[in-house]
This record gives structure tokens, sequence and C-alpha cells, in this order.
């Protein structure tokens, strides 16, 4: 039986990316920042998962102004970078595990998370960059990746509540999927951050720790908090971090913290990763 | 409703957060244009074609005036006000080889030097960030 092992949380800011296909990670300005993630490619290539489920969102690349899903599953059996207007990053096509992404699909449903079908996507840093931060630069990603896509561009976003809830149902489907598969999810975005406005810039180092805190330690009252939280809190674009619940649902009740690390500044933004295992 | 209303957010909640334009049904329906126009730009070919003639490629989506001053005059505050998506704006950034960074400087009124040393010393604090109202030392 397929069985979820853990579950990682981390930003998927584009200009990480940057740094990693110029070649800038040990430039001062990169450097802890970079230094930070070796212990969880060490992680990643000891616990050896077959299968990553991907939590991310898309910023309009894939989804263009015309259709807006709230969540989406990718079930094909590949996903090129998209061309977000800088060229596509020079990475690995990500492969897919379709016969994975369907049986979620049919769970999901059947179990009333409506998603939107991903026949063919292309998907941009907000999925790749999770990659480049846990496996670096492979010739060819060592695990199959299942995307799910949320809306965090439009509100209302769906509420973490309703994220916890569909990564308990994520763990129910992949508990019932008869192949041995090792499989992690992935939760990205984040941390605290505001890209757009007066207010540009904005980071808020003690919210984010307890949030981090409390993945672990009181993860209610993160489903419990409502946008406009997020948003006064951790910028606007803090409510990415909705997509950390989706991950931390698809884990066991009791979780152990394994590993965290959080640097100021990544670009914009305040980046934040956090192992968690099953106990 | 049975939901509780602490998981609920009030348009006026979002709109008190200074400095902030949260994308919400309105904008999204006044920026449709504009936000297509930049979503447009995601293939290279169409950067080449804007770049070449702004105006004649702008005239192939049904603008306002202002909204086509603010992407002529890349006045990336004045997008935000009449409908512009960040995210679908960083395509035209990206059409003028401009970082985030860049763009996050010009909407809070700093050069892409100022904003990045403020980023590296941890960024704009919360504090006095949080409310319009309390900013303005007012009650509702």
């Amino acid at each position: 039986m397929a069985k979820i092992i853990a579950g990682i949380g981390t930003s998927h800011v584009p200009a990480i990316g940057v740094a990693v296909d110029q070649g800038l990670t040990q430039e001062p300005y990169w450097k802890p920042l970079f230094d930070g993630y070796g212990p969880v490619r060490d992680w990643m290539a000891q616990a050896k998962p077959d299968v990553v489920i991907l939590v991310y969102n898309d910023h309009c690349v894939a989804f263009s102004p015309a259709s807006i899903p709230t969540f989406a599953i990718g079930v094909g059996d590949e996903f090129k970078p998209a061309d977000e207007g800088w060229g596509p990053r020079p990475v690995p096509v990500v492969k897919g595990d379709s016969a994975l992404s369907w049986h979620l699909a049919e769970s999901l449903v059947l179990d009333e998370f409506d998603l939107t079908i991903m026949n063919q996507m292309e998907v941009d840093h907000g999925l790749t960059v999770p990659l480049s931060i846990t496996c670096g630069q492979p010739k060819e990603w060592p695990f199959k990746v299942v995307p799910i896509e949320v809306n965090v561009v439009l509100f209302p976003q769906p509420t973490g509540r309703r994220c916890f809830a569909l990564g308990r149902a994520i763990r129910k489907a992949v508990e019932a999927y008869p192949e041995d598969l090792r499989v992690v999810v992935f939760g990205t975005g984040g941390m605290s951050h505001q890209i757009h406005g007066e207010r540009a810039g904005l980071i808020n180092k003690a919210w984010d720790t307890a949030f981090l805190d409390d993945l672990t330690a009181d993860p209610q009252r993160l489903t419990a908090m409502p946008h406009v939280e997020y948003m006064r809190e951790a910028g606007a674009e803090g409510i990415e971090m909705i997509m950390w619940l989706i991950m931390r649902g698809a884990l066991g009740d009791d979780t152990k913290e394994v590993y965290r690390h959080y640097h100021v500044p990544a670009s914009n933004t305040a980046a934040g990763l956090i192992v968690l295992e099953n106990r | 409703m049975n939901e509780p209303l602490r998981n609920r957010t009030a348009k006026e909640e979002l709109e008190d957060i200074p400095g902030t334009y949260v994308f919400n049904r309105e904008r999204c329906r006044q920026g449709l244009h504009l936000n297509l126009l930049f979503s447009s730009l995601l293939k290279a070919e169409n950067r080449t074609e804007f770049l070449t003639d702004e105006t004649k490629y702008l005239a192939k989506f049904p603008l306002t005036e202002e909204q086509r001053r603010c992407v002529l005059e890349r006045d990336w505050s004045g997008m935000l006000k009449v409908g512009g998506n960040i995210y679908h704006m960083s395509k035209l950034g990206g059409t003028d080889q401009r970082s985030f960074q860049y763009l996050a400087g010009a909407m809070s009124g700093m050069t892409q030097d100022q904003y990045r040393a403020m980023m590296v010393q941890g960024g704009r604090g919360i504090e006095g960030n949080r409310s319009r109202k309390e900013n303005a030392g007012g009650k509702s």
C-alpha cells in the first residue's frame, strides 16, 4: 500500500530558482539561505520518496484570467516548465504518476472535493523551485510528481480549514492505493511577503515563527485563521500559507518536526522550510 | 450560515489594510482585459510584437484610456488601481527585463537599491502597517 511518510513546507520564491539556475547560490546574498537547504537535501536523499504530491499555486501562467479553478490536479505523464515571461527555467521536465493522479482525482471528487482535472498543464516556479530547493540540479528529478494547484491569487481563496480537510482526503486516498509507494507531500509558498502596493516588502518574523511552531503544537489555531489575518499580518501574498495546511492535513495527528530553516530575505520574501515526519 | 464568523472575511477588513489592493471580484472584473493583455506576453513572439509597437499592440485589447496610459507609462501603482493583478503585471515586468524587486520598489516609492537594502535589513515591519483606521487614530 502507498504511504505518506512525511511533509515538507517550503517557500517557492522565483528568485531562488534564478539563483540556482545562474550559479549564484554561494554568493554572500544567497549563501545563508542555501546553507540551510543542505540538511533537507540529505533528508530527501535518505527518504527516497517514489512520489511527491506537490501542493502549489500557479502564478497566472497555466491559468490565464479566463479561468481560475479553486483546486486543480495534474493527471498527465509529464509537466513542462513554463515560460513565465523571462523564458522557461532550464530544469528537467517534471514526470507525473498518471495512475496515482487519476486515483486521487476520483477519490477526492467522490469525497466531495471538486478538483479541476488538468490533462495538460505547464508548471511555473511555484512547482519547480521547491524541486530545486530539495534536490539541487539533477539531470532528472528523482521522483514522480502529482501537482495539486490552489487558487491563492483571487479572493476568496479556499479557507485554511478547507485546505486542511483536503489534506485529510488526500491521505485517505493515498492509503487506499494498492501500489507500495513512499509518498512525501509538499506544501509550498509564503512565508510572510507582500509584492504589490505601497506596503510591498512586508515581513513578519514573529507571525512566521508562530505558524511554524503551530504546525505541530496547535494546527487547530491555524485552520481557524481567517483570510484577513494572513493578509494583514503576513502580507497580501502571505495567504499562500494556506497551502501548507493541505500538507499538514495529509499527515497524521501526531507529527514530529525534524528540521526547520528560516531566512530573510529571499528577494521580497521570508523564506521558510520545515520537515515534518509522521510518528 | 453554519460557518463561524471568525473564518469569514469581510471586504471592509481587507480594504482596511494599508498600501494593499487585494485582488477581489471588483478588481478581477475591472482589470479583466488589462490582465488578458499581460497574460498574452507569456508568448515570446507577443513580447517582441508588443515592444516593436506598444500602441498598436494595445489596440487589440478593449482597455480604458487610463489602463492604456498606465501600461505605456509603466505606472505600476496606477495599474493596481485599475484592476491590474501583480502576477499578471509581472509578465510586463518580464517583457521589460525587470525583476519583482524593481516592481515592488516602484510601487512603494523606492529605487530598486533602496528596496533591496530594506529587505536585507529584515523587510518592512508590521507595526504601523496593519490598519488604516488604526493609523488614522480613529475608530470605526
